[in-house]
């Protein structure tokens, strides 16, 4: 052994748990999932190879290429939205005002509390036919409908649940509007910028970074929700499918039908989406995120 | 004039941000019929009769669902704990070799999708007839498989001066002396973060309780919970709801108490 090992030994010592756990828990069945991804596999059987086969299916299963399309409307306008709501209310509590503490801990609270069953068992109430928003909308002699019973309306609940939780992101944002000198925005002010200008050539440019950092962690999460759509379609992803989320899917076709190489196939596919959708926003996000020292953008 | 509207908006925003839960604890003490009558929050007849009835309508007694979680939660925290701080140090203190590139693998597997280690783990777990018992939801936390709770104790631990470390090597200590008596007082902030995150998320995990628990007894909180709607109907909303604002508790009573520790927590992470 040579001198530089023996003098690791202490370290590999207080890093076993972990070495344990990356081998055994992350790395090992990544590469078993991979194996099994190329097998028909029902969990009482031994793996049995078919090669490409799962994949080609998958892309000829019009059940999987509808939970992609559910999916991606699901990440692609509950994403933006969320961020929006998190920014504005983030710059509208940035001012100053008095009670700041107790507002960021009532905005945040729906967060904390989003992803569980309970939530989404009210959810489901609200948005149901005789459920609170029709109360509420009949109040203005608006006529409501059975918004989680309707094909065309029950994945528009489920964004609006996750646009609900703004609040992570909104204190994230709130944690980096603090970081920007007053100084800056002074100059600017000095210099004649109103206060639109303000916000989008000095704090929007100064905020990118956290603006990056809260839209590639949100991507992730909003293609790995389950919880809600579970819950409120009963496991089912209806009514019609219409809330048939890609994870949702690959748990029928694993625990419901025991296709599990198959589901391995899905679970694959989706890191590579996740990935691409990583890789996007590092490579875009060259054009638009702004770290420090490069002077104010103009 | 400015502020005063300021503040108006804000409240208002609050309001309806909050009107759901507020509505359902309302609705938890109304009686079945009243529930759908109106949407207001002041129950005509208050009556905690929804929670005796919830308490005890799926056969098994919540207490033993709320048991269950405690065990798993609290397991979950005191490995979360352990095994991560040592991790940790070892990152940020010990050089050894390949340090680098472990460190950089342990980075990556905080972006990684639990899917892509789901069927495997399932199987794996079923070999060691790990399933319907808390083994799956436990050991992992023991093996320091959360990597952002690493990540987020190697930049505290980089915040503190090595001149400690130093003068602990020179007072006689190891590392384990070092990093029993120095860095883990010393990260306590840290660590209190680390808990209160695992609390609340092994709390409202559901997936992995979901797929891996189905024996009545063992239920954890959140699969009783959904469990509910099948075990009585829809006809009890009243007791559901009842039940929903049981387990909501525990999370919003630590919220309560940790509340600026888990804002910076969050505002320093970027946990969710």
């Amino acid at each position: 052994m040579t001198a530089r090992l023996r003098q690791s030994l202490p370290a590999y010592l207080f890093l076993l748990p972990w070495f344990i756990g990356i081998v055994g828990l992350t790395i090992g069945p990544m590469v078993l999932s991979l194996y099994y991804s190329f097998t028909d596999y029902a969990l009482l059987n031994t793996p049995e190879w078919t090669g490409l086969h799962n994949y080609s299916a998958l892309f000829q299963d019009p059940r999987y290429l509808h939970s992609l399309r559910v999916t991606f409307i699901y990440v692609g306008v509950s994403v933006p939205l969320e961020m929006a709501f998190a920014l504005a209310v983030a710059v509208l509590l940035n001012r100053g005002l008095k009670g700041l503490a107790v507002y960021r801990a009532l905005y945040y609270v729906p967060s904390l509390l989003g992803g569980s069953v309970a939530i989404a068992l009210l959810w489901q109430q609200i948005f149901g036919s005789d459920g609170l928003l029709n109360d509420v909308l009949g109040l203005f002699g608006i006529h409501g409908r059975g918004w989680i019973s309707e094909p065309g309306t029950a994945l528009w609940t489920l964004i609006v649940l996750r646009v609900w939780q703004f609040g992570a992101p909104m204190v994230i944002f709130l944690a980096g509007l603090r970081q920007i000198p007053d100084d800056v925005l002074e100059a600017a002010e000095v210099d004649g910028a109103g206060r639109w200008q303000r916000f989008w050539r000095v704090t929007l440019p100064l905020l990118s970074p956290v603006v990056f950092f809260n839209l590639v962690l949100q991507i992730i999460g909003a293609f790995q929700a389950f919880t809600p759509a579970f819950v409120i379609s009963g496991g089912k992803g209806g009514p019609s499918d219409s809330t048939l989320f890609y994870t949702l899917y690959l748990y029928q076709q694993a625990f419901g039908n025991f296709r599990m190489g198959y589901a391995a196939a899905m679970a694959w596919v989706l890191l590579l989406i996740i990935a691409v959708f990583t890789g996007l926003n590092f490579v875009l996000g060259r054009t638009w995120v702004f770290y420090g020292d490069e002077g104010v953008r103009r | 004039m400015k502020r005063v509207l300021a503040h108006a908006g804000l409240s208002a925003g609050a309001l309806i941000m909050l009107y759901p839960l507020l509505w359902m604890v309302s609705a938890s003490l109304r009686e079945n019929t009243e529930i759908f009558q109106h949407p207001g929050l002041i129950p005509e007849h208050p009556t905690l009769g929804n929670y005796a009835l919830g308490w005890s309508s799926t056969g098994t007694n919540f207490g033993v669902y709320i048991m269950n979680s405690l065990i798993i939660c609290a397991a979950v925290v005191i490995g979360n704990v352990i095994t991560c701080s040592l991790t940790a140090y070892a990152f940020a203190r010990m050089t050894f070799v390949g340090r680098k590139a472990l460190f950089a693998v342990m980075l990556a597997t905080i972006m990684l999708p639990g899917h892509v280690t789901l069927i495997a783990q399932y199987s794996i777990f079923r070999n060691l007839n790990w399933i319907d018992t808390f083994w799956p939801m436990i050991v992992p936390s023991f093996l320091a498989t959360d990597a952002f709770f690493v990540f987020l104790m190697v930049q505290f631990i980089r915040s503190l001066p090595v001149e400690l470390d130093d003068a602990a090597r020179i007072d006689g200590c190891g590392y384990w002396g070092i990093y029993r008596r120095i860095i883990l007082p010393l990260l306590s902030p840290a660590l209190v973060t680390t808990a209160i995150f695992s609390f609340i998320w092994t709390w409202n995990n559901f997936f992995s309780q979901l797929i891996y628990l189905s024996t009545r007894t063992r239920l954890t909180v959140p699969v009783a919970l959904r469990g509910f709607l099948d075990a009585t109907g829809s006809s009890q909303w009243g007791a559901l709801f009842a039940m929903s604002v049981v387990t909501l508790v525990p999370v919003v009573v630590v919220f309560v108490v940790f509340q600026r520790r888990i804002l910076a927590g969050m505002a320093h992470t970027g946990l969710k």
